[in-house]
């Protein structure tokens, strides 16, 4: 188990730094300086500036530089907004970000599980058919067209909600819905095969021939066993939804980590854009590394069916 | 029903037995594209999902001169103008027709579609391909890079190399969602070609000589086609996705042509000056084409391998 997570360890952070490297040279391939989007400047101005920013240096130095400041977790600084870091943007601006995320996962698993589960337990009768519904509105209409849609009808015509703005339990409502309708279909989805593969199973027969009721056979021995590849799906619902903020907070103007985001891709603010990209990949890697171990000790089986794999394919 | 049943004295006829006759084949033999096809055609969903994909793909082709406007001419004397007999969508707040441009960006969104998946199906059944068959170590560094590549969020790439490229044509947009996008494919190539590996009939052929491009031609591309094919229909719509999403964050395609994510950005103002039918048309076209590949995928699978269904 130690062996694994070690080995689990060691793939997140070679991940990491791939992803940091190529980030990093992507943002360096750019033609230009960074500088020249703020028109003519004298060219003493603008040395100064590149010495500031150590882009004058040759890049492998910038390179070694940045990943010493990145073991310090100083993620650099902006050149759009002087006084502000990528860390001032994060540490201002990612709570909100969270906030969002955590509150659209949640909805999405309980809304997407327990969708899942009566569809597969109702098969074939209208739970099945919203799930059904559901999952192909989820994969056909993207977020931000569901968002602005929801703007249109729960906003603009029938006033219900604010069309936009942040702190209200109002706000909350439209921006949550619009993301975590994809990931809330894949989950329902997911939860309804899952489920009816587990209701197939021996042990449901078994524990239908003990005579235990319906509500103990569905929650102690199906639901449980039921979830576990739906635990599988979390790396890429976190995901969705670190994609899907950029252009919600984007719409409804919520002042998160996503909205600042697009805003640097829009002002070219390579530094930003650097920083925020390996901030939101190392949530991702160390997410994934997280469900990696996690569904390893929820279900022994699936470590020996990974090591017999492992080996099998070595052979 | 039973009364319904005449018995005649000639359905007791004695029938006499023909050894010659005896294997013909009465029923005409289906293919296995044949069997396929006929198990597609029952699938009603996926029946409609491929006569969206057909109306979708004709209107991209001919839509356009339709009418008498052009994608990219202003008439700021009628701008805002509602789906009429003379603009059927309306006008755009340039003054531009939303008919021609929706199919224009028909063109612009089917197109990157079907170049990304093109090319991604060429990288990925290459690289999968060629990881698969020699195995071993090469297989083993292979995959540990494309395991690496595939955790970097996909559409984080495709935002940075679209500021890397900046020129905002067609084409670098279809290179930016290429950079990672034939992961899956080489995945899936790679896990078809070790399997296949294993079966009896590649071992058979193996053991009477055959060699590596009989093989490839006869066992591996017939019996891989099916679950590539799969793949590449349910890839089209995630790179329209993609490019709207793209074209939505203002790093599509450049102005005055159309796609569909930069038509629904341009509508985001619309909403709130009460012309929402800017907004709606390219919703409703990015989303019935989302679900005509998706759905049409979907039976495809279910058509190609019937024990999957449940």
């Amino acid at each position: 188990m130690v062996k694994y997570i070690l080995k689990r360890l060691g793939m997140a952070l070679i991940t990491l730094w791939a992803v940091v490297t190529i980030t990093f040279l992507i943002m360096h391939a750019i033609p230009g300086d960074p500088f020249s989007k703020e028109g003519k400047q004298p060219e003493a101005v603008k040395n100064n500036l590149m010495r500031h920013y150590n882009l004058d240096k040759p890049l492998v130095e910038q390179y070694v530089i940045y990943l010493g400041n990145l073991t310090k977790l100083d993620l650099g600084p902006s050149i759009s907004s002087k006084s502000r870091s990528v860390n001032d943007y994060i540490e201002d601006n990612f709570p909100v970000s969270l906030q969002l995320g955590v509150i659209a996962l949640a909805f999405a698993s309980v809304v997407g599980i327990s969708l899942g589960m009566f569809a597969a337990l109702k098969r074939n009768k209208w739970p099945d058919y919203l799930c059904m519904i559901l999952a192909i509105i989820g994969i056909s209409v993207p977020s931000f067209i569901m968002a602005t849609l929801m703007i249109q009808v729960f906003a603009v015509k029938l006033k219900l909600f604010p069309t936009s703005g942040w702190g209200n339990i109002h706000n909350y409502i439209l921006p949550v819905i619009a993301l975590s309708l994809m990931p809330l279909a894949y989950i329902s989805r997911m939860m309804r095969s899952s489920m009816i593969e587990v209701l197939g199973q021996d042990y449901i027969k078994t524990a239908k021939a003990k005579g235990l009721s319906e509500g103990q056979i569905i929650y102690k021995h199906a639901l449980r066993n039921a979830l576990i590849p739906v635990t599988t799906v979390i790396g890429i619902t976190l995901a969705n939804i670190v994609v899907g903020s950029f252009i919600i907070e984007k719409i409804f103007r919520i002042p998160g980590l996503g909205k600042y985001f697009i805003q640097s891709v829009s002002n070219r603010d390579y530094p930003v854009i650097l920083g925020t990209s390996v901030f939101y990949s190392a949530i991702l890697i160390f997410v994934n590394f997280v469900v990696d171990i996690l569904y390893v000790v929820i279900d022994p089986r699936i470590k020996m069916e990974r090591t017999g794999k492992a080996k099998k394919s070595k052979a | 029903m039973a009364n319904e049943l005449k018995i005649t004295d000639d359905l007791f006829e004695k029938v006499e037995h023909n050894y010659q006759n005896a294997d013909t084949i009465s029923r005409p033999s289906f293919t296995y594209w044949e069997d396929v096809w006929h198990r597609l055609k029952q699938n009603k969903l996926a029946m409609l999902g491929l006569s969206i994909i057909i109306v979708l793909a004709f209107m991209a082709v001919f839509g356009p001169y339709f009418n008498k406007f052009t994608y990219e001419v202003q008439d700021l004397n009628n701008k805002d103008v509602g789906p009429s007999v003379v603009h059927w969508f309306g006008t755009d707040s340039l003054g531009r027709d939303l008919w021609t441009r929706a199919w224009h960006g028909a063109r612009i969104s089917l197109t990157i579609g079907l170049v990304a998946t093109l090319i991604e199906f060429v990288i990925g059944a290459i690289y999968g391909g060629l990881s698969g068959i020699t195995g071993g170590i090469v297989d083993d560094i292979m995959m540990r890079i494309a395991e690496i590549l595939y955790s970097i969020p996909y559409m984080l790439i495709v935002i940075l190399m679209s500021i890397l490229f900046d020129s905002k044509g067609i084409f670098p947009i279809i290179i930016a969602m290429t950079v990672t996008g034939w992961l899956s494919m080489a995945r899936l190539v790679r896990g078809q070609v070790l399997q296949l590996k294993q079966q009896d009939y590649v071992q058979a052929a193996d053991a009477l000589g055959a060699s590596t491009a009989w093989k490839l031609r006869k066992h591996l591309i017939p019996n891989t086609m099916g679950p590539i094919l799969v793949n590449m229909t349910l890839s089209v719509p995630s790179a329209i996705f993609a490019e709207a999403t793209l074209g939505f964050l203002g790093l599509g395609v450049q102005a005055p042509k159309a796609s569909w994510g930069s038509m629904a950005s341009d509508a985001l103002a619309s909403v709130f000056t009460g012309n929402a039918y800017q907004l709606f048309i390219p919703a409703i076209l990015i989303s019935l084409t989302m679900f005509g590949f998706n759905v049409f995928g979907d039976g495809l699978r279910d058509a190609l391998d019937p024990q999957l269904r449940k």
